[in-house]
């Protein structure tokens, strides 16, 4: 014979497996949803936080000149026209051309940028200065060496020259700090000249070869702080 | 017979007066304190200071501060150093490859090599490291910095480029600013004066790689490398493309070619090397 409490022990459990067994299969799908979600990369979440680039009312279809690699693979960049819905605001058509820059080309091989890397932030300076601040993968996914870096940062400022003639510098941050270098050679802590063509630029630089983009020593306002030159300074 | 207690302390504190000055004595490394009136301590040359006075003081001469150096008289001076740097090192592998194929452990290779080429014709060379280590870009510049008739050459293997070819680089032009005109130059503006010199160095090496390497440059590029800015010296990156290439062998069949390449180069460059004049305000600095 049965005891009572027996029964109702045993029913109690018979309900908890039922219900477990109903519940578990849910629980399971949150767990892998919320595993997925951690798998995404903090660079990936940035990227879904960017305002998307539709094209709205103030946008119109404008040929534009983006300098990705040439397929010599000899770190010279070529210029290719394409089509793109852009706004009229500077600010905007600049991150909307780097965007389309970090996008990259049809072939991969042309990348300049690396396709991890976000761009955070742009904005314009009084004195024409475009301030583009990346993403880390700007500097830890980019192929490491001094053409790779160089072509990298003159591909943007190639494109800005060609198409947003109002930004006349570039200062690179990334995620929002000055930094040394790209990736370990190009110097960082300077501008580099975009718009040749503006009128208040000082003299180019004495005739160079095979690139473009001369960075310039000015103290722009984000420029590196000025050392105390006697306490570093080369006694000659 | 009790001792008083205040004895007791006064040879307490004589004992442990005598143990701080035994100390320093014993390892050879008098303290600042203990130094006699008249001497500095002299700086170790292998850890060249961060400021590094470009023309060594007479040994046994006190050091005096930077701002009383006099500034030399532009005058031919024999080139007689080439500091290497091979680049990266320690954590820092630098670019790498398919083949685990890593910069760091590479330039090492062809940095022993160039030194023998240029020893053999006669020069000094002195390398920034030759171990794992990873000194910062200050440390690298202050190397050639403390020297007198010195060149500088960064070695780098790329990750892009076509394989098989070597670029030389050069900073861009760095425009004087007032600052510079103290005599003092700026050390994150050291490469100012010495950009002449670099570019005719960066063309006589390049030209002997275009020769050896199908494919490379005839010219120097132009390129802002953050190691050539803080070097108060003629400096050169070198770049040689690279740790993409299907195999090893590949790129250390290139040791002996680029070796001899900008042994060649230095040695051409040889005659033309004389320091620059630095422009200095009237009477400041002048002996």
């Amino acid at each position: 014979m049965i005891a009572r409490w027996h029964l109702w022990v045993g029913g109690i459990l018979l309900a908890a497996v039922i219900a477990a067994a109903l519940y578990f299969p849910a629980l399971r799908k949150r767990v892998d949803s919320a595993a997925q979600l951690t798998e995404k990369t903090a660079e990936q979440a940035r990227r879904e936080l960017l305002p998307a680039a539709a094209p709205s009312s103030g946008e119109t279809m404008t040929k534009v000149k983006m300098f990705w690699g040439s397929n010599a693979g000899d770190g010279t960049l070529t210029p290719v026209t394409i089509e793109l819905p852009l706004a009229k605001d500077p600010v905007l058509r600049a991150r909307q051309i780097i965007n389309t820059l970090l996008a990259g080309p049809v072939n991969p091989d042309a990348r300049t940028l690396p396709p991890e890397a976000a761009l955070l932030a742009f904005y314009i300076l009084p004195d024409g200065t475009g301030i583009a601040d990346f993403s880390e993968a700007m500097a830890t996914s980019i192929p490491s060496g001094i053409q790779s870096e160089q072509r990298a940062v003159d591909s943007i400022a190639r494109t800005l020259e060609a198409d947003v003639p109002q930004v006349t510098r570039l200062k690179i941050l990334i995620h929002g700090q000055e930094v040394d270098t790209l990736a370990g050679h190009i110097d960082l802590t300077q501008t580099f000249r975009v718009n040749t063509k503006a009128g208040a630029m000082p003299p180019l630089a004495a005739a160079t070869s095979g690139v473009p983009t001369t960075p310039v020593n000015k103290p722009a306002p984000v420029a590196a702080p000025v050392k105390d030159p006697a306490s570093s300074s080369v006694k000659r | 017979m009790r001792v008083p207690s205040s004895w007791k302390i006064a040879a307490i504190a004589v004992v442990i007066l005598a143990t701080v000055q035994a100390i320093p004595v014993i390892s050879q490394n008098r303290p600042p304190w203990a130094t006699p009136k008249g001497t500095t301590p002299q700086p170790k040359p292998q850890n060249p200071p961060a400021t590094a006075p470009s023309q060594n003081p007479p040994p046994n001469q006190p050091q005096t501060p930077a701002q009383s150096y006099p500034v030399p008289a532009p005058h031919p001076v024999g080139l007689n150093i080439v500091v290497l740097d091979p680049a990266h090192g320690g954590t820092d592998l630098g670019a790498r490859g398919t083949e685990g194929i890593h910069e760091s452990d590479v330039v090492l290779q062809f940095a022993a090599a160039i030194r023998r080429a240029l020893e053999a014709q006669g020069l000094q060379v002195l390398t920034t490291r030759d171990g794992n280590e990873n000194p910062s870009f200050d440390d690298r510049s202050a190397r050639a910095n403390a020297q007198r008739g010195a060149i500088f050459i960064t070695l780098h293997i790329g990750s892009t480029g076509l394989a098989g070819t070597a670029r030389v680089y050069v900073v861009p032009e760095i425009p004087p600013t007032m600052a510079d005109m103290t005599g003092l130059i700026p050390w994150d503006r050291a490469q100012g004066p010495f950009q002449e010199l670099s570019r005719k160095l960066g063309d006589s090496v390049q030209m002997e790689f275009a020769k050896r390497f199908k494919g490379s440059p005839s010219t120097v590029q132009v390129a802002p490398v953050r190691q050539l800015r803080t070097t108060a010296a003629p400096a050169i990156a070198v770049e040689i493309s690279s740790v993409s290439v299907a195999e090893r062998a590949e790129l250390d069949r290139m040791i002996p070619g680029v070796a001899e390449s900008i042994a060649r180069g230095v040695v051409a460059f040889r005659p033309t090397y004389v320091i620059p004049s630095f422009p200095t305000p009237a009477g400041v600095g002048q002996p």
